[in-house]
C-alpha cells in the first residue's frame, strides 16, 4: 500500500493524494480480497450462518413458529441433569466407536483383497459399492423388516432350521437393538472406507514391493513397512469422515427404531430431532446438536494430529 | 401444492362418480341454495388457501374435494387446497401464524388452535350456528377448541382408535363379551397368551398407538400428568398403580412390543399373529378390502376401551380441528366454508367416505349412515364422546401437545414395563421432564 502512495507523491506531486478508494481499487492485496469475496460469502452464508444460528438458538427458549428469549445456558444446565441426554451421548459414542472400528477393519481388508488380481475385478469393485448407492432410508427400511420382531427373515430361517423355537426380539431388546443398528451402519459404511482405501492402495508404487521382495520381506513386513505408512494420510482422511458421518447418523436410527426401545438407540442427532422438531422445543434441540460440536472437533483433532504426523498436507517430504 | 385445476377436478369427479352420488348436480344445487341462505356471505373475489393433513382413505379426500369444488362454484370463492403429512401441519401453521401470511385456513391435529390464540379468527358464531342446528358439541371437542368463552376453531372430527380383536380368540379365552373393566381386560390378555393367541400394544415410539393406550391406562387409574392448574402431579400413588397394572398387562403381550411403531400392530394383526390390539379402523378396513382376508375380516371386531377404576371412560383420541387465521382477507368466506363442511348434506357423505376413520363431534350425527352401514363401525361413533382432551384434566394447549410428542408418558411406562427402571425412577424422570415443559 505504502509504495503506491509514495510513487504518486514523488513522481507527480501536483496530483491529489491517493484516496482510500484508489487504494482499494488498485492495491493487489485488496484485489485478492475482491476475488475471495464470492467464496467467502458462500461459506458464511451456507456454513457459518447456520452454525452460528444453531448455537444462538441453543441459548434461547425458541419454539417452532415462535421467536424465543435469550435464557443463557439454561438449556445446557437442564441437559446436564437429563438422564436421556446422557444415555444418548453414551449411545452415540458406543455406536461411533464400535461401528467405525469395524468399518475400518472390514474396509481395509476388502481394499487389500480388491487390490489383488482377482477374476472379474471391475465387477467386484462395483458390487462392493452397492450398499453405498442404495438410499439410506431404503436400506434402513429393509433392515427394519429383517429385524422385525414378528416377521424377521432371520428368526424365520432359524425357526425353520429348528435352531430356535421363538422369534428373536431384535429391535425390542436393548442389547439386540444396539447390535442391529450398528450392524446396519457397518453394512452401509464399509464401501466408502473400502473404495477410498483402494484408491489409496493404487497410488503405492509397485517398485517398492519389488524392491522389498528382492530384500526377502514377508507379506506382513511389506504391509507393515510399505503399505501402511503410505496409506496413513488416506486412512486419516477416510476415518475422519467415517467418524463424522457415524457420529451424526440420523436416518438409519429414525427409520429403524426411532430411538427405541426405551431410548436405547437414541443418538444425539435423533434426540435432537425428537425434541426440536417433533416436540417443538427448538432451543433445547439446538443445545443437543451444539453439544455434538466438541465431540466432533475432538475426533477431527485426533485424526489430524495423531494420524497425520507426516507433513504430507504441507507438501513436504515425509520424515 | 394442490391447485384446483380442471384436471384434478376431473380426476376427483371420476373417482366420485365411481364412489356413488357424492357429487353431481345434487351437491351443487344444495351448495347454491346453501350459499343463498347462509349467514356468511363470501366476499366477492375471495380466495382461500387451505392446508389440511394428508388423508388416510382416498374416498375421504374425494368427498372433501367434492365439497370444496361445490363451495367454489356456489360462492365463487377461489379455493387452493393442499395437504401436508401429520408432522408438518403444526410447524407450517405456526410459521403462517408468525408471519401473518400464507394460509387462510388450517385443518390440523390435537389442539392446534390453542397454539396461537391471538392469531385465529373467533368462530363463536359458526360454533353456535352448528351446535344449535345439530344437537350440540361433545365435551372433549368443545374443550379442545375453546379458550374461555371463545371458539378458536371448529372441531371438525375425531380420528378414533379402539380395541380391535379376533372374536374367535376372545371366545376361546372364555369371554362371551369383550371385558369392560380393567381386571377383566387383564384376565383376557392373560388367557389370550395362554392360548397362544396373544394381545399386543405398542411400547415403542409410536406416536398414535402408544400414546393412546398408555394415556388410557394412566387416566383410567385417575392419574394425570398435570392437574387442572397445570401443576405436575405425575409422581403419585395412582401412577404407581397404573404402572403396575400396565406391567402385568405387558407381560402377557406378544414379544417385541417395545420396538413397535404405529404400523407394527397392523402388520402383525393382518398376518394373523396378533389377536387383540388398539388401533384406528384401518386394520379392519384393510382386511375388508382384501378378498383374500375375508375370514380374518369376518372374525375381526371392535370394542370400546374398558373403563378403569376411575369409573368413567378415559380415552385419548386424536382431535382434528380447523382454524381460520385472523389475518385472512376473507373472514366471511372462511367461516362460510367451515360451516358448509359440517352441514348434514356434506358431512354425512364425508363420514361415509372416511369409512369410520373420522368420527363426528356434533351429537346429531350419531345417526349418520356410516355407523350403521357396517355394524362393526358402530364402536367408532363414540370416539368424540368418550375422549378426554389430549391434556387430560389439565389446560388444553401447546404444553400438553409437547409432552405427548416427546413421549414422556410412553417412556415412563416403557421404562417400567421392560424392567429398565423401577417405578420410582421412571416416575421421577417423567416428573422432571414435565416440570420443564410446564415451567
Amino acid at each position: 500500500m505504502a509504495d503506491i502512495v509514495l510513487t504518486h507523491t514523488k513522481a507527480k506531486p501536483q496530483l491529489r493524494e491517493a484516496t482510500a478508494w484508489d487504494q482499494v481499487k488498485h492495491n493487489r492485496n485488496w484485489l485478492g480480497f475482491w476475488f475471495m469475496l464470492p467464496a467467502m460469502g458462500f461459506l458464511i452464508f451456507f456454513l457459518a450462518y447456520p452454525l452460528g444460528l444453531g448455537i444462538w438458538l441453543s441459548f434461547t427458549d425458541t419454539k417452532i413458529g415462535r421467536v424465543g428469549q435469550f435464557i443463557g445456558s439454561e438449556n445446557y444446565e437442564w441437559l446436564w441433569d437429563d438422564a436421556i441426554f446422557w444415555l444418548s451421548v453414551t449411545n452415540t459414542l458406543v455406536y461411533t466407536f464400535v461401528a467405525s472400528a469395524i468399518k475400518f477393519a472390514i474396509g481395509l481388508y476388502l481394499a487389500l483383497l480388491l487390490n489383488e488380481n482377482l477374476p472379474f475385478k471391475a465387477m467386484l469393485r462395483a458390487a462392493v459399492l452397492i450398499p453405498f448407492i442404495v438410499p439410506t432410508v431404503l436400506s434402513a427400511l429393509a433392515f427394519w423388516w429383517i429385524f422385525d420382531s414378528q416377521f424377521s427373515i432371520i428368526s424365520w430361517s432359524l425357526k425353520h432350521l429348528g435352531i430356535i423355537d421363538y422369534n428373536i426380539n431384535f429391535l425390542g431388546d436393548t442389547t439386540w437393538a444396539r447390535i442391529c443398528v450398528i450392524f446396519a451402519n457397518i453394512w452401509r459404511g464399509v464401501p466408502f472406507v473400502a473404495i477410498t482405501l483402494l484408491a489409496g492402495l493404487q497410488t503405492v508404487s509397485p517398485s517398492l514391493y519389488e524392491a522389498a521382495t528382492l530384500d526377502g520381506a514377508s507379506r506382513w513386513q511389506m504391509f507393515r513397512h510399505i503399505t501402511y505408512p503410505l496409506l496413513t494420510p488416506i486412512i486419516a482422511v477416510v476415518m475422519t469422515f467415517s467418524v463424522l458421518f457415524t457420529f451424526t447418523d440420523f436416518q438409519l436410527i429414525w427409520a429403524m427404531t426411532r430411538g427405541g426401545p426405551v431410548n436405547a438407540t437414541h443418538l444425539m442427532a435423533t434426540l435432537s430431532y425428537q425434541r426440536a422438531i417433533i416436540a417443538g422445543q427448538l432451543g433445547e434441540g439446538a443445545a443437543i446438536s451444539s453439544a455434538m460440536i466438541p465431540f466432533l472437533l475432538a475426533a477431527i483433532m485426533v485424526s489430524w494430529f495423531g494420524l497425520q504426523r507426516r507433513k504430507w498436507q504441507q507438501g513436504e517430504n515425509n520424515d | 401444492m394442490h391447485d384446483f385445476t380442471r384436471r384434478s377436478l376431473l380426476q376427483g369427479g371420476t373417482a366420485l362418480a365411481a364412489a356413488g352420488a357424492l357429487t353431481g348436480p345434487a351437491l351443487l344445487d344444495f351448495a347454491k341454495a346453501w350459499a343463498q341462505a347462509s349467514p356468511w356471505k363470501a366476499e366477492s373475489g375471495a380466495k382461500l388457501t387451505v392446508m389440511r393433513w394428508k388423508r388416510f382413505v382416498p374416498a375421504e379426500d374425494d368427498a372433501f374435494n367434492a365439497m370444496v369444488a361445490a363451495f367454489k362454484t356456489a360462492t365463487g370463492t377461489e379455493m387452493n387446497v393442499f395437504s401436508e403429512s401429520f408432522e408438518d401441519v403444526q410447524p407450517k401453521a405456526s410459521v403462517a401464524a408468525n408471519t401473518g401470511s400464507g394460509l387462510d385456513l388450517a385443518w390440523g391435529l390435537h389442539t392446534l388452535p390453542q397454539l396461537f390464540p391471538t392469531k385465529v379468527l373467533k368462530m363463536n358464531d359458526v360454533a353456535d350456528y352448528l351446535g344449535k342446528k345439530y344437537g350440540g358439541w361433545t365435551e372433549a371437542a368443545q374443550k379442545t377448541c375453546m379458550l374461555g368463552n371463545d371458539w378458536l376453531g371448529i372441531p371438525v372430527a375425531t380420528i378414533g382408535g379402539y380395541l380391535t380383536y379376533r372374536k374367535s380368540a376372545v371366545d376361546k379365552a372364555g369371554f362371551k363379551e369383550f371385558p369392560t373393566d380393567f381386571p377383566g381386560f387383564l384376565e383376557l390378555c392373560k388367557k389370550l397368551k395362554a392360548n397362544n393367541t396373544p394381545a399386543g400394544f405398542a411400547l415403542g415410539h409410536a406416536t398414535g398407538d402408544a400414546n393412546a393406550w398408555l394415556h388410557w391406562i394412566l387416566w383410567g387409574h385417575n392419574a394425570y400428568t398435570v392437574d387442572k392448574d397445570d401443576k405436575v402431579i405425575i409422581n403419585s400413588p395412582e401412577t404407581a398403580k397404573a404402572l403396575d397394572y400396565c406391567k402385568q398387562l405387558s407381560d402377557s403381550f406378544i414379544p417385541g412390543v417395545a420396538s413397535w411403531n404405529d404400523g407394527s400392530n397392523n402388520k402383525a394383526f393382518l398376518a394373523g399373529e396378533l389377536f387383540c390390539t388398539a388401533n384406528g379402523i384401518s386394520i379392519y378396513v384393510a382386511a375388508k378390502d382384501d378378498p383374500k382376508m375375508k375370514d380374518l375380516a369376518d372374525d375381526t371386531y371392535h370394542a370400546l376401551w374398558p373403563v378403569g377404576p376411575v369409573g368413567k371412560p378415559t380415552e385419548l383420541q386424536l382431535a382434528v380441528p380447523i382454524l381460520a387465521f385472523n389475518f385472512t382477507k376473507y373472514p366471511n368466506a372462511a367461516k362460510a366454508f367451515v360451516a358448509f363442511m359440517l352441514e348434514k348434506d356434506n358431512y354425512e357423505k364425508w363420514l361415509t367416505g372416511a369409512r369410520g376413520y373420522l368420527t363426528h363431534t356434533l351429537n346429531a350425527y350419531d345417526a349418520a349412515p356410516v355407523w350403521t352401514a357396517d355394524p362393526k363401525n358402530q364402536v367408532f361413533s363414540q370416539a368424540s364422546k368418550r375422549a378426554l382432551p389430549a391434556s387430560g384434566i389439565g389446560k388444553v394447549g401447546e404444553k400438553a401437545a409437547t409432552a405427548i410428542a416427546d413421549f414422556i408418558v410412553v417412556d415412563m411406562f416403557a421404562n417400567y414395563c421392560t424392567g429398565a427402571k423401577d417405578a420410582k425412577t421412571a416416575m421421577a424422570e417423567a416428573e422432571r421432564q414435565l416440570k420443564r415443559i410446564y415451567r
